[in-house]
């Protein structure tokens, strides 16, 4: 029986694979069933997943355990439930105080995060000495690493009009855009085309069994 | 009132969790630990008010027999099917209400949560996102046109990465000698994306970094009051 | 013969459909070169001592697991191999059943490995930067419980695993937001935990900044090459590494379709002038 249901599966797999597949031709009612699938799945999945891996383990479960030692999870709860309020337009103002708590407590931590890790950390990472390098390669890759980050930080200086030298600073790290651009788009290259060979490896080696 | 209140809330904990970074003793440390304790449960009230939504939206549509309503019956069907058998015996090692569902994983295989996500789900969403495969190569033939310097740039550096990043660009060039080793695809790739590229990944690292100090402090000191929504 | 874009786009869409299949159906065996992000990735899960405990957070969705799956299982079986304590756990709900499904082909190999000693599932936990900063503080008050349901002083793989600290190395696999940048921001940055990883290829080009004399990242595996890379360091010749050759043959029939494109409009060009 397990054999069976597990080659069901797979022409199962299948089918919502050739389904979404056949956008490509055009659109067509098996592609938006397969859609809609996907978005109930997906919502379902995410449900169930918040109940048992959030809900049960850190409130619930806490709640039922030890009641009394565990009574100020009964604030996030009713923050939890006030942000529900947000369905109802009468009550949509309620939702407004767990979201403020969520949002300072996000900005507070990325404001601090993001000035160390992308700001600071990553200006030091920018002093270096470009000729204390092994090859000539290397020297010549730190300074135009110095350069490239002075000229790119420059570029997105919007509150001075760019004219004259500023103008060519700015022009310099277009430069340098363009290239990581034209990087990012080689690697976009690369990971779209590996979505599609997972795809093709399911098809061609698990259901058709072509691949050995 | 209705807009001040929270904006003073979000005030005090945005204060709080900064100085707590400074001040890592009692109280701050504990308060700080609480609130992101809290943060965890009310995110899975987000979560679930998302849900509540979807599936508002969805009975609106289908109530009302709008356009492709059949579709989203479709999908509040396969909602509702996952959401019970998830619910009912649980997904991998997690119990269920009605536990592990052993009588089912005999003839299934695995538990019918797991079987739905291994041939449903994940098919759907991995081949949705391979079709972006075929928009980049349709891309590529029509919007991938040399116009200028910047265009030239682009498109000379995409060719190098493209053809660096695989095994083509080793049998292409493998045959260089030592001293020329720099022209070798593969390494002249990785130095494109060691220099140049982290140059100005680092410019917008730094830039946006920049902007997300100030539009934190901003939000903090309640001057951003969007994320309240409007006045209702 | 003028095609309309219609049939233009057809075209380009059989041509790399037959492509990419024709590898995988015909291998060619190509081989590839390690790059030195990769070689950092794997010398800091080598050079880490038995026994330690380490993190793996599976952090992405079925959309990319053409490119993490790999990475995932092979830095599983690496560190099996050199006997680390493996945490799971996921930023991403989906996380959880790609990080049971790359355990499951792993321990085919590794069938001595004992679930709660080496290796134990968290699970989930929604929340991002602000629950990787609570496990920072505390780990038992953010996963009380393990998948299974076993309390988190019960599990023996946790009893001197309190906080981030003690762990010796997090590594990432992520596909966006939250994932290897946030483990990166407060695991490295704020605990002074090694942070490394993968990413799908799209957004590797915007984590190599982190890979700097400062080690915010030690390493980066950035897409399917990078996947393989890792699986021929420690001698596996996994998904990714079947798949390179027709990774190899799309890239090069992209280049034609850019060739082509350009063709054209220089033709069309030359015609309109010389009208």
């Amino acid at each position: 029986m397990i054999s069976i249901m597990n080659t069901f599966g797979i022409w199962l797999a299948a089918f919502f694979t050739l389904c979404i597949f056949s956008f490509l031709y055009k659109d067509n009612p098996f592609y938006k069933f397969a859609e809609q699938v996907f978005v109930g799945l997906s919502a379902a999945y995410w449900l169930v997943y918040i109940i048992y891996s959030i809900m049960v383990p850190n409130l619930f479960a806490k709640l039922a355990d030890d009641f009394s030692g565990n009574i100020i999870l009964l604030i996030p709860a009713a923050l939890g439930l006030m942000m529900l309020m947000r369905i109802h337009p009468k009550t949509q103002w309620v939702s407004r105080y767990p979201i403020a708590i969520m949002v300072g407590t996000t900005a507070g931590i990325s404001m601090l995060r993001y000035m160390k890790s992308d700001i600071l950390q990553q200006l030091t990472a920018t002093m270096i000495n470009p000729f204390a390098a092994a090859t000539t390669a290397e020297v010549i890759g730190n300074l135009l690493m110095i350069i490239g980050t002075i000229c790119g930080v420059y570029f997105f200086y919007f509150s001075k009009k760019q004219e004259g030298v500023s103008k060519a600073v700015s022009k310099v790290g277009i430069w340098f855009l363009m290239v990581s651009f034209g990087a990012t788009f080689g690697y976009t290259v690369m990971a779209r085309i590996s979505l599609l060979i997972g795809r093709l490896d399911f098809l061609l080696g698990d259901w058709l069994h072509l691949i050995k | 009132m209705k807009s001040t209140a929270p904006l003073f809330f979000a005030f005090i904990v945005g204060v709080i969790v900064l100085l707590s970074e400074f001040i890592p003793h009692s109280p701050f440390n504990q308060i700080v630990s609480t609130l992101e304790g809290w943060f965890m449960i009310i995110s899975g009230f987000a979560i679930l008010l998302g849900q509540i939504s979807l599936i508002r939206m969805n009975t609106h549509k289908i109530v009302h027999k709008l356009d492709n309503w059949q579709y989203h019956l479709a999908g509040l069907i396969s909602f509702g099917l996952m959401l019970t058998l998830g619910l009912l015996w649980g997904m991998q090692e997690t119990p269920g209400i009605l536990g592990d569902a052993p009588g089912i994983q005999a003839w299934l295989g695995q538990k019918p949560f797991d079987y739905l996500f291994d041939n449903a789900y994940l098919p759907l969403s991995a081949t949705l996102f391979s079709l972006l495969a075929f928009f980049i190569a349709s891309a590529a033939y029509r919007a991938f046109i040399i116009r200028g310097l910047e265009s030239n740039l682009l498109m000379i550096t995409a060719i190098i990465v493209i053809i660096g990043r695989t095994s083509i660009g080793t049998m292409l060039t493998g045959w260089l000698p030592e001293n020329l080793q720099f022209w070798h695809f593969p390494n002249l790739a990785d130095f494109i994306m060691e220099f140049p590229n982290t140059a100005a990944q680092r410019a917008i690292l730094i830039s946006a970094g920049l902007g997300i100090v100030g539009s934190s402090l901003r939000i903090i000191l309640g001057i951003e009051r969007s994320y309240l929504g409007g006045d209702k | 013969m003028k095609l309309s874009a219609m049939v233009e786009r057809r075209i380009i869409y059989l041509v790399l459909l037959v492509a990419v299949a024709l590898p995988l159906l015909f291998p060619i065996g190509w081989k590839t070169e390690v790059s030195g992000y990769t070689q950092m990735a794997y010398d800091l899960i080598e050079n880490t001592p038995e026994g330690k405990v380490v993190i793996i957070s599976f952090d992405y969705d079925p959309s990319t697991m053409t490119e993490l799956q790999p990475m995932g299982e092979a830095m599983i079986e690496h560190a099996f191999k050199r006997d680390q304590k493996i945490i799971t756990t996921a930023l991403w709900p989906m996380g959880v059943q790609m990080a049971e499904q790359a355990f499951d082909k792993v321990l085919r190999d590794y069938p001595d490995k004992k679930r709660g000693v080496d290796y134990v599932n968290l699970g989930y936990k929604v929340g991002g930067m602000v629950t990787i900063q609570a496990m920072g503080r505390d780990m038992k008050e953010v996963y009380p419980k393990d998948t299974r349901n076993t309390p988190y002083e019960e599990i023996p793989l946790l009893a001197n695993t309190r906080r981030l600290k003690d762990v010796a190395w997090v590594s990432s696999l992520s596909s966006g937001v939250p994932g290897l940048k946030e483990w990166m921001m407060v695991a490295r940055d704020s605990y002074n935990v090694p942070v490394t990883g993968g990413c799908t290829a799209v957004s590797a080009p915007g984590f190599f900044p982190y890979v700097n004399e400062q080690r915010q990242l030690t390493g980066l595996l950035g897409g399917l090459k990078a996947a393989s890379e890792y699986e021929s360091l420690i001698g596996r010749l996994g998904t990714a590494t079947t798949k390179m050759d027709a990774q190899s043959v799309a890239h090069l029939l992209i280049l034609i379709f850019i060739a082509l494109g350009n063709i054209k409009v220089f033709v069309a060009k030359r015609r309109k002038s010389n009208d």
